[in-house]
């Protein structure tokens, strides 16, 4: 990617943390810290990686990706917004009854949302669903899914990982938000996931190690990934949960709680300060 | 009655996903380490590249199940009713009620007549588990035909359908090429004594204690309800009002099954005095399927005896 493609990338990024902050500030809830540490993933995804057409969300050919860590649906939204698949305008509606934007993603209300998650560890399943899909269909489209590092604490993760490897789902691509934090504080103290790569190495995965604020690395491993045959692929993302928000930063506090008004002033100036930032570079 | 064919529920299911398998391209079959048992090795034999066991992940195979639904695929996933409906019941409710994707489970193995198996494999709470996902269409078949029947109207139904079938080998009395109606009991005897709504091989045990009770002068209503939801509530209020008492036969708990389904429309709707007859809040055992089947008086004799005692005989 040009470094000016990259500029327009973290434009975008910024932009759609600003969705995070708008919509769970709207909401006076929601998850803003696994959200943020995702954005630039979200963001790469939708603006680079995923065959999508925001005017055909159906689209059978289209590459699917799965939320498997549902509760990041602002982080979804945001960047599916920012895409066009439906009024950045919206966002604020994130939570409200009668809303489409449900607190978790919604497959038969949301445009471009591709599996109605929430439930943490069944997303990476319906992911291998639909890439084994593609297999039985000789379709060429890919699939990718985000998980949690607490989410891996499931057991049904790592069934759906046998099934994968078992499968050769070269098509699938699982991607692992390391951002150290859930609910109750430390992955790692509350229980451990590590080692996260070697146990998807011995699982039968390809696997490479990213920053994944660092665009491009995402890039560079995503490309790997589709160079990749006959199993399927793993990128575990090293993030910092709450990314771009100073006081959001690192705090297991921030998982799933929204800021109130003063906290959203801040935080809004903030990214406005990081977007100005880029736009005058 | 030595004559009587008998058939499975389970063996149905089998044959008519390799009937179903060779019309529709768009049919899947997910298993989870039990294909010889639910009968899916069937179609796996058929239809190898179609098939896809999970391995005991039951859980994972639910979801899989769903991401194959999601792009259109027609999934059938199998495994014995308690791991089907209990063990992945959230993903079931999550990843497959919830987002009303064209998922069918074929469950077997259901209810006491597992036998020897014992307890942990007893499963009588899954029409429970399974009616309360909005959305769920629960059926359990009487015999090898209808389960033949309604596997293939699984398939045509849009949404997601839980098919119960049994292990054991049970007289077949209904005609080969029936057509099943999801949602439509069927009137096996037409008698305005009482009325006898049975599902599963119940409906042949109620058909059994038919005949004993005209002996007596006695003449039921014998309903084959293999829909519990969406429940036939015209064919159930029809009985009520000729009958004017009711009684439940199902293998399943007498909470959250039929009899609870046939309760709560008639309670609110036209309250006639109803006996349910299943399995008394109690776990199973161990041992020959008939023989627990007695115990719990899951059989024509006990049907019977509820009976006249509940028309003061």
């Amino acid at each position: 990617m040009t470094s000016q493609e990259k500029k327009q990338l973290q434009v975008t990024a910024c932009k759609v943390r600003m969705g995070i902050i708008e919509s769970t500030h709207a909401a006076k809830c929601g998850h803003p810290g696994g959200s943020l540490s995702a954005a630039d993933l979200f963001t790469y995804l939708y603006f680079r990686e995923l065959r999508v057409d925001p005017a055909n969300p159906q689209w059978a050919d289209r590459d699917r990706f799965v939320l498997s860590k549902g509760h990041c649906a602002p982080g979804l939204y945001a960047a599916l917004a920012h895409r066009g698949f439906f009024p950045v305008a919206d966002l604020v509606q994130l939570r409200k009854v009668g809303s489409y934007l449900q607190g978790h993603p919604n497959m038969n209300s949301v445009p471009g949302v591709d599996m109605s998650t929430g439930s943490l560890g069944q997303g990476i399943s319906a992911a291998c669903g639909m890439a084994l899909a593609a297999k039985v269909k000789k379709q060429d489209y890919r699939v990718y899914t985000l998980l949690g590092d607490g989410e891996i604490q499931e057991g049904q993760v790592w069934e759906a990982c046998m099934f994968a490897s078992h499968y050769h789902l070269d098509n699938l691509c699982v991607i692992i938000d390391n951002n150290g934090l859930q609910i109750d504080g430390d992955v790692a103290k509350v229980m451990s996931p590590y080692p996260i790569d070697t146990k998807l190495e011995a699982f039968g995965f390809h696997v490479r190690t990213i920053d994944g604020h660092d665009l491009d690395a995402i890039e560079e491993a995503l490309n790997e990934a589709r160079t990749i045959q006959g199993k399927p692929c793993a990128i575990v993302m090293r993030t910092v949960k709450g990314k771009g928000v100073s006081f959001m930063e690192n705090e297991a506090g921030w998982h799933g709680v929204a800021p109130n008004d003063a906290q959203y002033e801040q935080a809004m100036t903030e990214l406005k300060a990081a977007l100005a930032a880029l736009e005058g570079m | 009655m030595a004559d009587v064919k008998k058939m499975a529920t389970r063996e149905g299911y089998g044959k008519a996903l390799v009937e179903l398998g060779k019309d529709h391209d768009d049919i899947v079959v997910l298993d989870a380490d039990l294909a010889g048992s639910t009968k899916t090795g069937m179609f796996a034999k058929v239809y190898p590249d179609r098939h896809f066991n999970c391995g005991i992940a039951e859980a994972d195979m639910m979801c899989v199940a769903a991401g194959l639904a999601s792009t259109g695929l027609v999934p059938f996933a199998s495994s014995f009713a308690m791991f089907a409906s209990g063990r992945a019941y959230e993903q079931i409710r999550n990843s497959i009620g919830y987002p009303e994707l064209n998922v069918k489970i074929g469950a077997s193995h259901g209810g006491m007549s597992v036998g020897e198996d014992g307890a942990s494999h007893q499963c009588c709470e899954d029409f429970a588990l399974m009616r309360s996902i909005p959305g769920m269409v629960v059926i359990c078949p009487a015999d090898g035909v209808e389960a033949e029947a309604a596997t293939k109207a699984a398939y045509a139904h849009k949404g997601p359908v839980y098919l119960r079938m049994g292990r054991l080998a049970v007289p077949v009395f209904h005609e080969e090429g029936f057509t099943f109606q999801i949602g439509k009991g069927e009137v096996m005897r037409d008698g305005s004594d009482i009325a006898i709504i049975a599902n599963g091989l119940m409906v042949y045990e109620a058909i059994q204690a038919a005949d004993a009770l005209e002996k007596l002068g006695i003449h039921p209503r014998i309903i084959n309800m293999s829909t519990i939801k969406p429940l036939d509530e015209e064919l159930v209020l029809k009985a009520a009002k000729e009958c004017g008492k009711v009684i439940t036969c199902e293998e399943h708990s007498i909470i959250g099954g039929l009899g609870e389904a046939v309760c709560s429309f008639l309670s609110e709707h036209y309250p006639v005095p109803v006996r349910r007859i299943g399995v008394n809040d109690q776990f199973g055992f161990s041992g020959p399927a008939a023989e627990v089947l007695k115990a719990f008086g899951l059989c024509a004799e006990h049907i019977v005896e509820v009976t006249l005692e509940f028309l003061g005989k």
